[in-house]
C-alpha cells in the first residue's frame, strides 16, 4: 500500500516530506506537502484513517530534533512539527485510554533511549508499574510565575490559586526596610516583606514564595508607601486570585528568560516548560477570572414566573409550599446544569445558582468546583 | 481592574467635580479636651480658652467663635487680654509668650498670631531666672510686666516684645526699701502676682510666693509700701477703690489689707480662715466685688477643710449670710467674675461666676435668688456620659422640632433665665440653611438631641430610657439633699458624670423618623425601644417582647451580660417621647443595627446572633432569622462582642496617650538633669527598637472563610419598596446585611391602613445573596428607575421629595467594607462593582448617600457616596456608576476612636470625635457650610487718658 507514496517521498521533492507513523507495533509511511500541511484536523483523520482505526481517540506526538516527544494537539503545534522535520517526522500513536503521559516532555536527549524503548516496546513498557497522571488541562493549577517576559529577572511575579482548595494561603507578612538605588545612592527604605510560611499551606506548597522575599506587587498594585495593615487587607481582598510580585531573598533561582517563555506551570523554579501548556494556562486563567468574583445567590421564590403575578402576597405565602416542590426538582438538575454553565463562563459574566435553603452548604462546595 | 485607576479626564466632569465638592473642617463643638487656662476680657466681651495641646479658642456670643493653635502644641498656662485692645497674650509651659490679635479681613474677624518670644537671661544664669511666674500687662498697653522664678519682674514692650533692660525691677531694688530684719533675700524668689493699681497706673503690687507684698511705683521705681504676710502667697485682689486689696495663701486663709498713704508698713485688717480651725487647702484665687447694699460678695476657689472635703473642687461664693460652695464635678481650671466694666461706676455689682472646670464650663447667675446655674449655648459637655453612638438628621420639619424644643424647655426649668452674659463680638454667618438635629447615644442609657444646624452645638433635649427599667441606682436619688445647716455648705453644679451605674444601658443605636415622631433606641443588653413624642407627662406601661433570636438552634449557652430587669406596672414618663414597647433580644447580646419604617409601623433589629421584625402597631413580633454560623462559639457565648473589645482596647490606647503625655510632662518638668533624661529616653527607643528586630509585627495573610467568627454579626438593615420578586410588581421588603458578607431579602406583606389591625404583617425569605469574598456587608441601598436612592419612609408622603421611578428597573447596591456592587432586580445579577480594598488597601468604615448641590448652578444636584475608610480619608464615588470621584484625608489613621464616631449628613457634611468631649464638623459640599464667620469690633474708648478701669481677671494669674 505504501509503494508509490514511498516513492513519492523518496524523490525528496522540495515541497513534500516523509512521515513515519507508529501505532502499536504498526508503522506506517506516507508523505505531507511541506507547504500545505493543512489543519491539525484533517491530519488527525488521515492519521486514523492510514492506522485503520477511525473510531479509536488517540493522542498524537512526535520526535523534534533534540528527540523529545512532543504533543501534536492543534494546528500550532502541527505545523511546528512540519516545520522543523528534517528529514522525517516521526510520529507516535497512542491510544487515549493508555496513554503514557510521562513519555512527554524535556529532557528526553537524556533519555531518549527509554523513551523510545518504552513507546516502541510496550511489553517492556509494562514491567515498570508507572504512574498515570493526566495531562496539564486536566490539572487545577495552585500556582504559577507570570509576565516573566515583562518583569525584571530579579523579580518574580507568582500567582496563588486560592479557590477550590482547603489548603489555607498560608503566609504572615511584616514590616522591614530594603535598599534601594536612587539618585542620590543606595537607601534604605521601608518594604514588607514575607515573615513566615505555615507549614502544608499553599503558599508553601509552591516554592514560589519563601520567607524574606520582599513584596513589591499586589494584584498589578506597588506596595510601596502603603501600611502593612493595607497590604494585608488587598492581599485579603484579593485571597481568591492572589498575584504577588515579590523580589526573592534567594536571586538564585530566577527564572532565566528563554526568548520562547512567556510563561511557566511552575512545579519549581528549575523547570520551564515549553510547548503548549502557557496557552492551555492562560485559556484557563481566563474563565477563572471572570468566576473569581462569583457570589451565590439563592432564590428562595423559585422562578419569577412561579408567582402569580395579580395575586395578593398573602396568597404566595400559602403556595410556598408548592413552590419547595419545585425546589427540589431544580436541584436535582442543578449539577448538570451548572457544568452547562462552565463551559461557556468565560462568556457570561454572573452565575445564578437557584437552590433551596437547606441546600446551602453542599450548594457552596459544589460551586467551588464548578467554577473551575 | 486597572480601568478603575485611571483618572477620568473628563473636563466638564472635573470642572462639575470642582463645583460639588470642596472639603473643610469647619468648626468644633462641644468642650475643649484637657482645658488649661481662662481669659476673659471686659472690654470686648469674649472669654478664652487654652489647651493642653496648645490650642486657644475665643468664644463670645453665640456663633461668635475664633480659634488658633499654637504650632508648638505646648501646653497653655495663661490667657492675659491686653485692655481695651482686640489683643491677647498667651504663655506657654516651654516659657514662650505669643501675642495673638483679631484682625478684619474680607468682612470677617481672625484670629492670628503675631508675634512670638521666649524671655533670655544673662548667659550664664539658672533657667529659673528667666522663668515667667506672673504676666501683667499695663493699661498703657505698651508694655507687659513678667514677674519670674527669680524675683525679677521683667519690662517687655509691645508688640515687639522688645526687654526695656533699665527698667527691669530686681529683687535688691526691692529690698532696699525694707527694713532688713524684717525681709532676706529669700523673701523675693519667685513672683506669684502682679497687680495694677485700680486707679493709678503708675503703681503695681507685687506679690512674692513667700508671703511679701510691695507696691511699687513705677515713675519713681521704688516700693512706697510693704506688707509682710506670714503664710504662703497664692494671689492679690485689687477691690475697685484702690483702698484696700485681698491677698490669699497657702493655709486656707485671705488677709485684707489697707493701702493709704501714710502708713508705709500698714497691718492687715482681717485676717480669716473661711472653712477653719481644721487645717485647710489653699485658697488660689479670690475676688472682693463691692456692692450697692455694701455686702461685698467673696468668691474664691478652694479653701476647703483639707482632712474632710479636701478632693473637693469648689468654689466659694459669699454675699452677707448666704454661702454656698458650688462643688464640681471635676477640677477647677479657672474661674472669672462678670461686673460692672464701667469704669464710672461705684460698685462692681457682679453679675455672673464663670468658672472652667476641667470638663465642663459652669456659669452662675449671681443675680438672681438662689444664684441658679445659666445654660450655656455652647461649649457642651457632649461627654458628661461617653458618647456611644450618635444619629444625624436633616431637615427637621418645623413641628417636630418645636415640640422637642418644648419638651427640652420643661427639662430646664431649674436654669436661671439670665441671657447669656458673654456676648461679644457679632455673628454675621448667614442663618443655617435647615434644622438638623444631632442626636447622640450615651453609656448611661440618655440620648441627648442637639439643635446641630449652627456653629453652636446646643443641648435641646435629654431623653432618659433609663426608667423603664430597675436598676441598682435609685433614679430619684438626689445629690443635691443637704440640708441647710450642713457645713461647708457645698451644692453640686455640672452635668459631667462620667460614671455609668449599669453599663448594659448604653444606646447603640438609634434611628429617628423626623416626619412621625416616633424614635427607636436600642442598647447594649439587647433592648430595643420604640417611643412617640408626647407633649404632655403620662404614666403608661410599656409592652414587652421577647425575641429569641436562636429559636431554631440547641445547645448554645449565652455566658454574657444578663437582660436588664423591667419595671412591671405603669411608669410615669415626663413630656417628649416616651416608650410604648421594648423589644427584648434574646440573648441580650449588644444591638448592632437598627431600621425603622414609620410607614408601615415596623421596626428591625439586630445583633449577632440574627435579626427579627417588630411590628410595633400590633405589637406582634412578625419573624426572626437567625444567622449564627454553626462553630461560632465565640459569638454565642458572647460578652466579648468586637464592639466591647474594640472599646476596651480604645481605652487602654487613650490611657496609653493619657500616659505618655504625663510622662512628657514630668520630663518637661525636671529641668535640671535633661541630660540624663535624654540619655534614658535614647536608651529607651534603643530597647523599644531591639524588641521591635526580635520580634515584628506581622499579619496572616488568610482568606475570609465561612467558619470564621462573627460571620452572622448583622451590620445593616434596610427597609425598601422594591421590585424582589418579579419585575411587575413591588412590595415592602427588609434587606439585612452580615458580617459574613450575606445579604439576606425578606418579602413583607403589611396590610393597607384601614385593615392594619385586622391582619397581621408577614414576611417570607425572598433571597439570600452570599458575597464571594466574604467581607462585612455595611450598606444595602436600592436605586430606582432614575438610579436615585428610595426616598425615607413618608418623605414622599410629606411632599418632600418626588415619588421613586417605580417604572425602571431598580438596583441594588451592596457596600462592604471592601467593594461596592451594584446587582439588578429583580433577577439578582452583578452589573457593576469597585473593588477598593484591592486597589488601595483600605476598608470602608462609614457610607451614607448624600446630596451635593452645585454651588455654580442652583438647579443641579446629585446624589453620591460618602465614604469613610479605615485610613481616615473621605471618598466620593458616584452613583450609580461608581466612579471614584474625589478623596480627602480627613482623620488620622491612628485615631480609631475619630473614625469610628463618624457621622455623615445628607446633604455632604459630617461630625467626628477629636477627644471624648468634642466633635469636629466637616463639609464635603461647596454649597452647605456651616462655618464661624462673625466681627469682633472695638468698643468705642471713652477718653484715652483716664482712670483705666482695670477689671482683675485681666490680671489674675492662673493658679492650680
Amino acid at each position: 500500500m505504501n509503494r508509490a507514496q514511498r516513492g513519492a517521498a523518496g524523490s525528496r521533492g522540495l515541497g513534500t516530506m516523509e512521515v513515519k507513523s507508529k501505532f502499536g507495533a504498526e508503522f506506517r509511511r506516507f508523505s505531507l506537502e511541506r507547504s500545505k500541511p493543512g489543519k491539525f484536523e484533517e491530519f488527525y483523520g488521515l492519521l486514523q484513517h492510514v492506522h485503520k482505526i477511525p473510531n479509536v481517540d488517540v493522542l498524537v506526538g512526535y520526535t523534534d530534533i533534540h528527540g523529545d516527544l512532543l504533543p501534536i494537539n492543534n494546528d500550532d503545534n502541527y505545523h511546528k512539527a512540519v516545520s522543523t522535520a528534517n528529514p522525517l517526522l516521526r510520529i507516535f500513536i497512542q491510544r487515549k485510554e493508555d496513554a503514557d503521559y510521562s513519555a512527554f516532555g524535556t529532557d528526553t536527549m537524556t533519555r531518549k533511549k527509554n523513551v523510545l524503548s518504552n513507546v516502541l516496546r510496550p511489553d517492556n513498557h509494562k514491567k515498570k508499574p508507572h504512574i498515570v497522571i493526566s495531562m496539564p488541562q486536566d490539572f487545577r493549577p495552585v500556582s504559577s510565575i507570570i509576565d516573566v517576559d515583562i518583569l525584571p529577572e530579579t523579580h518574580r511575579r507568582v500567582r496563588l490559586y486560592k479557590y477550590g482548595t482547603d489548603k489555607p494561603l498560608g503566609f504572615y507578612i511584616r514590616d522591614g526596610s530594603s535598599v534601594r538605588v536612587t539618585p542620590h545612592g543606595l537607601e534604605k527604605v521601608p518594604g514588607i516583606f514575607i515573615s513566615r510560611l505555615v507549614p502544608g499551606g499553599l503558599a508553601q506548597s509552591t516554592g514560589l514564595l519563601a520567607v524574606n522575599d520582599e513584596v513589591l506587587e499586589v494584584n498589578g498594585i506597588e506596595v510601596s508607601g502603603k501600611s502593612l495593615d493595607q497590604v494585608t487587607d488587598m492581599m485579603i481582598a484579593n485571597s481568591r486570585n492572589l498575584i504577588i510580585t515579590v523580589r526573592p531573598a534567594n536571586q538564585r533561582n530566577n527564572v532565566v528568560r528563554n526568548s520562547r517563555t512567556s510563561g511557566s506551570s511552575g512545579q519549581s523554579t528549575e523547570s520551564s516548560l515549553p510547548s503548549s501548556t502557557p496557552n492551555i494556562l492562560g485559556n484557563l486563567l481566563q474563565g477563572e477570572e471572570e468566576s473569581d468574583e462569583e457570589d451565590i445567590i439563592i432564590e428562595d421564590s423559585g422562578e419569577p414566573q412561579q408567582i402569580p403575578k395579580a395575586a395578593p402576597t398573602s396568597e404566595s405565602i400559602e403556595s410556598l409550599s408548592q413552590i419547595e416542590l419545585l425546589h427540589e426538582s431544580t436541584q436535582n438538575g442543578f449539577l448538570p446544569s451548572s457544568e452547562m454553565n462552565l463551559k461557556h463562563s468565560a462568556g457570561s459574566i454572573s452565575m445564578e445558582y437557584e437552590v433551596p435553603e437547606p441546600g446551602r452548604k453542599s450548594l457552596e462546595e459544589d460551586g467551588t468546583i464548578i467554577t473551575l | 481592574m486597572r480601568r478603575f485607576l485611571r483618572p477620568g479626564h473628563d473636563p466638564v466632569r472635573e470642572r462639575l467635580k470642582r463645583d460639588l465638592f470642596q472639603f473643610n473642617k469647619t468648626v468644633e463643638h462641644g468642650f475643649p479636651h484637657q482645658p488649661s487656662a481662662l481669659g476673659y476680657s471686659p472690654f470686648l466681651r469674649l472669654m478664652a480658652i487654652g489647651t493642653r495641646s496648645g490650642a486657644i479658642k475665643l468664644y463670645g456670643a453665640p456663633g461668635v467663635e475664633f480659634m488658633g493653635l499654637h504650632e508648638e502644641n505646648n501646653t497653655v498656662m495663661q490667657i492675659h487680654f491686653i485692655p481695651d485692645q482686640c489683643q491677647l497674650v498667651t504663655l506657654l509651659d516651654d516659657n514662650s509668650l505669643h501675642l495673638w490679635s483679631l484682625k478684619q479681613h474680607g468682612g470677617a474677624s481672625e484670629l492670628l498670631e503675631e508675634h512670638r518670644f521666649t524671655l533670655k537671661g544673662p548667659p550664664g544664669s539658672p533657667p529659673s531666672a528667666t522663668q515667667v511666674t506672673a504676666v501683667l500687662p499695663h493699661s498703657s498697653r505698651e508694655v507687659l510686666y513678667l514677674g519670674t522664678e527669680s524675683g525679677n519682674i521683667f519690662v517687655v514692650e509691645l508688640p515687639s516684645f522688645r526687654v526695656l533692660e533699665d527698667r527691669t525691677i530686681t529683687p535688691e531694688a526691692v529690698l532696699q526699701r525694707i527694713p532688713e530684719d524684717n525681709c532676706n533675700r529669700r523673701s523675693c524668689e519667685l513672683v506669684e502676682a502682679l497687680q495694677e493699681h485700680p486707679k493709678n497706673p503708675d503703681q503695681i503690687l507685687i506679690g512674692y510666693s513667700r508671703g511679701l507684698i510691695v507696691l511699687w511705683d513705677l515713675q519713681n521705681n521704688k516700693a512706697t509700701h510693704h506688707f509682710l504676710g506670714s503664710q504662703q502667697l497664692e494671689n492679690l485682689y485689687w477691690q475697685r477703690d484702690g483702698s484696700k486689696f485681698i491677698s490669699c495663701h497657702y493655709d486656707g486663709s485671705y488677709t485684707q489689707w489697707p493701702v493709704s498713704s501714710d502708713n508705709r508698713q500698714p497691718e492687715p485688717l482681717e485676717n480669716t480662715v473661711p472653712y477653719g480651725p481644721f487645717p485647710c487647702k489653699a485658697i488660689s484665687k479670690i475676688y472682693w466685688q463691692t456692692t450697692k447694699n455694701g455686702l461685698p460678695y467673696i468668691i474664691f476657689q478652694g479653701g476647703m477643710p483639707r482632712a474632710s472635703y479636701g478632693d473637693r473642687h469648689s468654689i466659694s461664693v459669699i454675699h452677707g449670710s448666704q454661702q454656698t460652695a458650688f462643688d464640681f464635678t471635676s477640677r477647677v481650671i479657672d474661674f472669672f467674675i462678670i461686673f460692672s466694666s464701667d469704669p464710672a461706676a461705684e460698685f462692681d455689682d457682679p453679675s455672673a461666676l464663670v468658672v472652667l472646670a476641667e470638663e465642663e464650663l459652669v456659669v452662675i447667675d449671681l443675680k438672681s435668688a438662689g444664684w441658679p446655674a445659666v445654660h450655656p449655648p455652647y461649649l457642651a459637655s457632649l461627654h458628661c456620659s461617653a458618647i456611644t453612638c450618635s444619629h444625624h438628621v436633616s431637615n427637621i420639619p418645623l413641628k417636630l422640632w418645636e415640640r422637642i424644643i418644648s419638651a427640652g424647655s420643661k427639662q430646664n426649668i431649674h436654669y436661671s433665665s439670665m441671657p447669656w452674659p458673654i456676648d461679644g463680638g457679632t455673628n454675621i454667618a448667614p442663618d443655617p440653611p435647615q434644622r438638623d438635629l444631632l442626636l447622640t447615644g450615651h453609656e448611661d442609657g440618655t440620648v441627648r438631641f442637639w439643635d446641630a444646624s449652627g456653629v453652636c452645638l446646643h443641648l435641646l433635649y435629654k431623653l432618659s430610657t433609663v426608667r423603664v427599667f430597675l436598676t441598682d441606682a435609685d433614679p430619684n436619688d438626689n445629690m443635691n439633699t443637704l440640708g441647710e445647716d450642713e457645713w461647708p455648705p457645698l451644692r453640686k453644679v455640672g452635668t459631667f458624670d462620667p460614671y455609668s451605674d449599669d453599663p448594659r444601658l448604653g444606646i447603640q443605636k438609634i434611628y429617628l423618623c423626623k416626619y412621625s415622631g416616633y424614635l427607636a433606641v436600642a442598647g447594649t443588653a439587647g433592648q430595643v425601644l420604640v417611643m412617640e413624642l408626647n407633649d404632655e407627662d403620662a404614666e403608661h406601661v410599656v409592652d414587652h417582647a421577647e425575641a429569641d433570636l436562636l429559636q431554631d438552634q440547641e445547645g448554645y449557652r449565652w455566658k454574657g451580660h444578663e437582660k436588664l430587669k423591667t419595671r412591671d406596672g405603669p411608669v410615669r414618663f415626663e413630656a417628649g417621647f416616651q416608650p410604648f414597647v421594648l423589644v427584648q433580644c434574646q440573648p441580650p447580646a449588644v444591638v448592632t443595627s437598627l431600621a425603622l419604617h414609620s410607614e408601615w409601623k415596623l421596626v428591625a433589629f439586630g445583633t449577632s446572633h440574627g435579626f427579627g421584625l417588630f411590628d410595633h402597631q400590633q405589637k406582634r413580633l412578625v419573624f426572626v432569622k437567625c444567622t449564627l454560623h454553626p462553630s461560632d462559639q465565640l459569638a454565642l457565648e458572647g460578652p466579648l462582642s468586637r464592639v466591647k473589645s474594640l472599646k476596651k482596647s480604645l481605652r487602654q490606647s487613650f490611657r496609653r496617650i493619657r500616659r505618655s503625655r504625663v510622662s512628657s510632662r514630668k520630663r518637661r518638668g525636671g529641668g535640671g538633669n535633661a541630660s540624663e533624661v535624654q540619655e534614658a529616653n535614647a536608651k529607651f527607643d534603643q530597647d523599644a527598637l531591639q524588641e521591635m528586630e526580635l520580634a515584628p509585627v506581622q499579619r496572616k495573610i488568610e482568606a475570609r472563610s465561612a467558619e470564621d467568627s462573627f460571620t452572622g454579626f448583622v451590620r445593616t438593615l434596610y427597609f425598601a419598596d422594591t421590585f424582589l420578586r418579579d419585575s411587575s410588581r413591588h412590595c415592602p421588603s427588609l434587606w439585612a446585611g452580615t458580617n459574613g458578607g450575606t445579604v439576606y431579602a425578606f418579602c413583607l406583606r403589611v396590610p393597607p391602613a384601614e385593615r392594619r389591625m385586622d391582619e397581621p404583617v408577614r414576611a417570607e425569605q425572598a433571597k439570600e445573596i452570599q458575597l464571594m469574598h466574604r467581607a462585612p456587608v455595611v450598606g444595602i441601598l436600592v436605586l430606582d428607575g432614575r438610579s436615585t436612592p428610595l426616598p425615607e419612609p413618608l418623605e414622599v408622603a410629606h411632599d418632600l421629595s418626588k415619588s421613586p421611578d417605580m417604572q425602571g428597573s431598580h438596583q441594588l447596591l451592596v457596600v462592604s467594607e471592601e467593594q461596592f456592587k451594584v446587582f439588578t432586580l429583580p433577577k439578582v445579577s452583578s452589573k457593576l462593582k469597585l473593588k477598593l480594598t484591592a486597589l488601595e488597601g483600605c476598608r470602608v468604615r462609614k457610607v451614607t448617600v448624600a446630596n451635593f448641590g452645585s454651588c455654580k448652578a442652583d438647579d443641579y444636584s446629585e446624589n453620591d457616596l460618602a465614604v469613610l475608610t479605615n485610613l481616615g480619608d473621605i471618598q466620593i464615588i458616584s452613583l450609580p456608576f461608581l466612579k471614584l470621584q474625589i478623596r480627602y484625608p480627613c482623620i488620622r489613621k491612628e485615631d480609631v476612636s475619630g473614625i469610628a464616631s463618624c457621622v455623615f449628613t445628607k446633604y455632604g457634611q459630617g461630625f467626628y470625635l477629636i477627644s471624648p468631649s468634642e466633635f469636629e464638623r466637616f463639609s464635603l459640599s461647596t454649597k452647605w457650610l456651616v462655618e464661624p464667620r462673625c466681627i469682633v469690633d472695638m468698643p468705642e474708648v471713652t477718653s484715652n487718658n483716664h482712670v483705666h478701669n482695670k477689671s482683675g481677671t485681666e490680671n489674675a494669674a492662673r493658679k492650680s
